[in-house]
């Protein structure tokens, strides 16, 4: 069952909604509805499912609708037309249609949300913060306040907990959010470009907090935010919004590798796509490999060959005829300590940045083995070829030979070092 | 021309009849409110009086010290009280400070929920602002005139009219504060699952308590200012003195009582002025 379930959702501000949707199903843009004297549209026709235990990030610029639908999920913005489905336990409770006492017992105890601007009560102590939601929920002063003591100390705050939020730095104050929203211990949590009014370092540090704490505590997240780069580091699933609608919802090398379109191109072409391309989606194909007799032909400039047995296993591997060694890498294995001039096989799972340290250390391709048979390798051409953004180009170019683009690779690696 | 001088509109008639249907019809009434805020205003005077005058003055200090922890400040205070004893104003001095007490506690009772109101509600607002724009433009004297003939000569005519002055401070002040809180603010109180009183009072209130503090020093001096205003009506206090050395030119009276006024006023001031605002700043 997914946490949250949205289908057709509509969100238009003000209150001429029936005549703007009438516009919207016209087929009318949401500049035209508002020249037209109607509403301003949020979103249009979205859907969207969460999984349990997963990080969502819609992503989008400002004015694409990202913010407008998250907070449709917990009533903050009005559900025009559509449905809107959080879990709570065993049901699932339609956020448009229910009363007001169901509405806050979710946002109470089931939906908590982090603010961009923090949103921290400046009349009150860090601990009396953290202890917001709680008292909302009626619990008692003591009991609040412990709790809200034990969520400090998870952000690494608690010995700031008297002060004001004023006297924080931007960083902490977020962190101080975040203890808040952890505080309602809701299954649910939204989060409203939480790291965008933070320096880039600090911005970094929190992603990386935030995805250990998410392994420790399996939230549902759904995160907006308008930095590509930030969502491909810690979504599950991405859905890029343009002008109120979700134009592509898929996984992190989905994206990067088959964006829908320009718009969508155009902000996986100023990503970073070492933390985010696989082994498999840079590989070349073993089949696509020159062979020469009964061995895989690597790099024909030293005539590096791999021979392998009836089953794709790979069994030696020689250089100009001398043999060289053979290595098999596990994940989370330092990579500095590997034998220099030995080549490595590895998963096709393996992330580009790791793929790189590898090729970088060993001097050699990688080899990506699945099931213990060679499916492909990674030499420097598939490096490249990614790092120039050239992996999602929609008409496919045609991809130097083997020989050529080694031969240059070698020597731009060779002036590099 | 001579067509519209000739036929005047007789506004001023028309107001005199409402006045008069009023002190006909509702003369039980007003004479029921006149009757109790001047046994209320009178027995607190004479509680005040009751006590030497040094507790008062202890009683004064003791309140800057809490609210301000300044030992200049407690100085000036106790100063100014005994220079106030000196110069024999001090009955005065009490009859005063209570009208002014009694004034702001009504305009405070009245004027913050009006406030809330009008904040939560913008037509009220544009409704009320007129209102509260003549309230404060129209010279004391106009509604002298009326309050006197409907609650007669004596204190509470001059605690009306004091109200009627001041009360736009504080409904204007708390409906600035609560319009002005952040909208982010109110959004974190409703995604935690605020009710709409617990949105108005733990976050709407206390965001907008620095300017609602502020609207409360404002409505004491506005009061205070109304002082001598009342006296013309009957009200005791330090206006008196200042209107007996008017109509006398006494010179010397008039000086003393002048500036017993002021060292009230500063010491009000001093005291009522808003303490978190030096930490804000």
């Amino acid at each position: 069952m997914s946490a949250i379930s949205i289908r057709n959702l509509d969100v238009v501000f003000g209150d001429k909604v029936d005549a703007s949707l009438k516009l919207l199903d016209q087929g009318k843009t949401r500049q035209e509805i508002i020249d037209l004297g109607c509403n301003v549209v949020g979103v249009h026709n979205a859907s969207i499912e969460v999984a349990e235990g997963e990080i969502c990030v819609l992503m989008g610029l400002s004015g694409s609708g990202k913010s407008s639908l998250l907070r449709a999920v917990n009533g903050l913005n009005p559900i025009s037309r559509g449905e809107l489905l959080v879990q709570d336990g065993e049901q699932m409770v339609d956020i448009g249609s229910c009363d007001e006492t169901t509405l806050r017992h979710m946002r109470t105890r089931r939906i908590s949300m982090v603010f961009q601007n923090f949103a921290l009560m400046p009349w009150l102590t860090v601990l009396d913060n953290v202890a917001f939601g709680l008292e909302m929920q009626g619990m008692g002063k003591q009991e609040r306040r412990a709790k809200a003591m034990e969520k400090l100390e998870m952000v690494g705050l608690d010995e700031w907990s008297s002060k004001y939020a004023h006297e924080l730095s931007g960083g902490m104050q977020q962190r101080v959010g975040l203890a808040r929203a952890f505080a309602m211990d809701s299954d649910i949590l939204l989060m409203d470009e939480p790291f965008s009014a933070l320096d880039p370092l600090i911005r970094s540090q929190l992603q990386d907090e935030l995805i250990e704490l998410q392994q420790r505590l399996n939230k549902t997240i759904l995160f907006v935010s308008h930095d590509l780069d930030e969502a491909l580091k810690i979504g599950t699933n991405i859905a890029i919004m343009e002008s109120a609608r979700i134009i592509q919802h898929g996984r992190p090398e989905d994206i990067v590798l088959n964006p829908i379109n320009d718009y969508v191109e155009q902000f996986v072409a100023h990503t970073n796509p070492l933390n985010v391309l696989k082994g498999r989606s840079l590989m070349t194909e073993t089949s696509k490999l020159e062979r020469l007799e009964d061995m895989l032909v690597l790099n024909r400039n030293d005539n590096t060959c791999v021979s392998t047995n009836s089953a794709g296993q790979v069994v030696s591997a020689s250089r100009q005829g001398k043999p060289i060694a053979l290595y098999q890498w596990q994940e989370g294995e330092s990579i500095d300590r590997l034998p220099e001039d030995t080549l490595v096989m590895a998963t096709p799972d393996i992330s580009m940045r790791q793929a790189i340290e590898i090729r970088y250390r060993t001097g050699q391709p990688v080899l990506l083995n699945e099931k213990e048979s060679l499916i492909g390798i990674l030499s420097d051409n598939n490096f490249y070829h990614a790092l120039l953004g050239k992996h999602f180009t929609s008409t496919e170019t045609s991809i130097p030979s083997q020989a050529t683009l080694a031969d240059d690779a070698e020597r731009l690696t060779n002036s590099s070092i | 021309m001579n067509w519209i001088t000739e036929h005047k509109i007789p506004l001023g008639s028309w107001m005199e009849a409402f006045v008069d249907w009023l002190t006909f019809n509702a003369a039980g009434f007003f004479d029921a409110i006149s009757i109790s805020l001047e046994w209320v205003i009178l027995s607190v005077v004479e509680i005040f009086q009751w006590f030497p005058p040094y507790v008062p003055m202890i009683m004064t200090a003791a309140l800057a010290w809490a609210l301000h922890r300044s030992i200049p400040l407690v100085i000036f205070v106790v100063v100014a009280l005994l220079l106030i004893l000196n110069l024999g104003y001090w009955q005065e001095m009490l009859e005063t400070f209570v009208l002014v007490l009694t004034a702001t506690t009504l305009s405070v009772i009245m004027g913050i929920p009006i406030g809330i109101l009008a904040a939560h509600n913008p037509r009220l607002y544009t409704f009320l602002r007129p209102i509260l724009d003549m309230m404060q433009t129209i010279p004391t004297f106009v509604y002298l005139i009326p309050t006197l003939v409907l609650f007669g000569l004596g204190v509470v005519p001059g605690l009306i009219s004091t109200i009627i002055f001041a009360i736009a401070a504080p409904i204007r002040l708390t409906y600035l504060g609560i319009s002005k809180v952040p909208e982010s603010l109110i959004e974190a109180g409703k995604a935690f699952g605020a009710t709409p009183s617990k949105l108005l009072f733990k976050v709407e209130l206390p965001a907008a308590m620095p300017s609602i503090m502020a609207g409360i020093t404002q409505c004491i001096m506005l009061s205070l200012s109304m002082v001598v205003i009342a006296a013309l009506v009957g009200a005791d206090g330090l206006g008196k003195p200042v209107i007996r050395a008017l109509n006398t030119v006494n010179i010397s009276q008039g000086f003393e009582a002048g500036l017993a006024i002021v060292l009230v006023a500063i010491i009000l001031d001093r005291i009522f002025k808003n303490p978190g605002s030096k930490e804000e700043s």
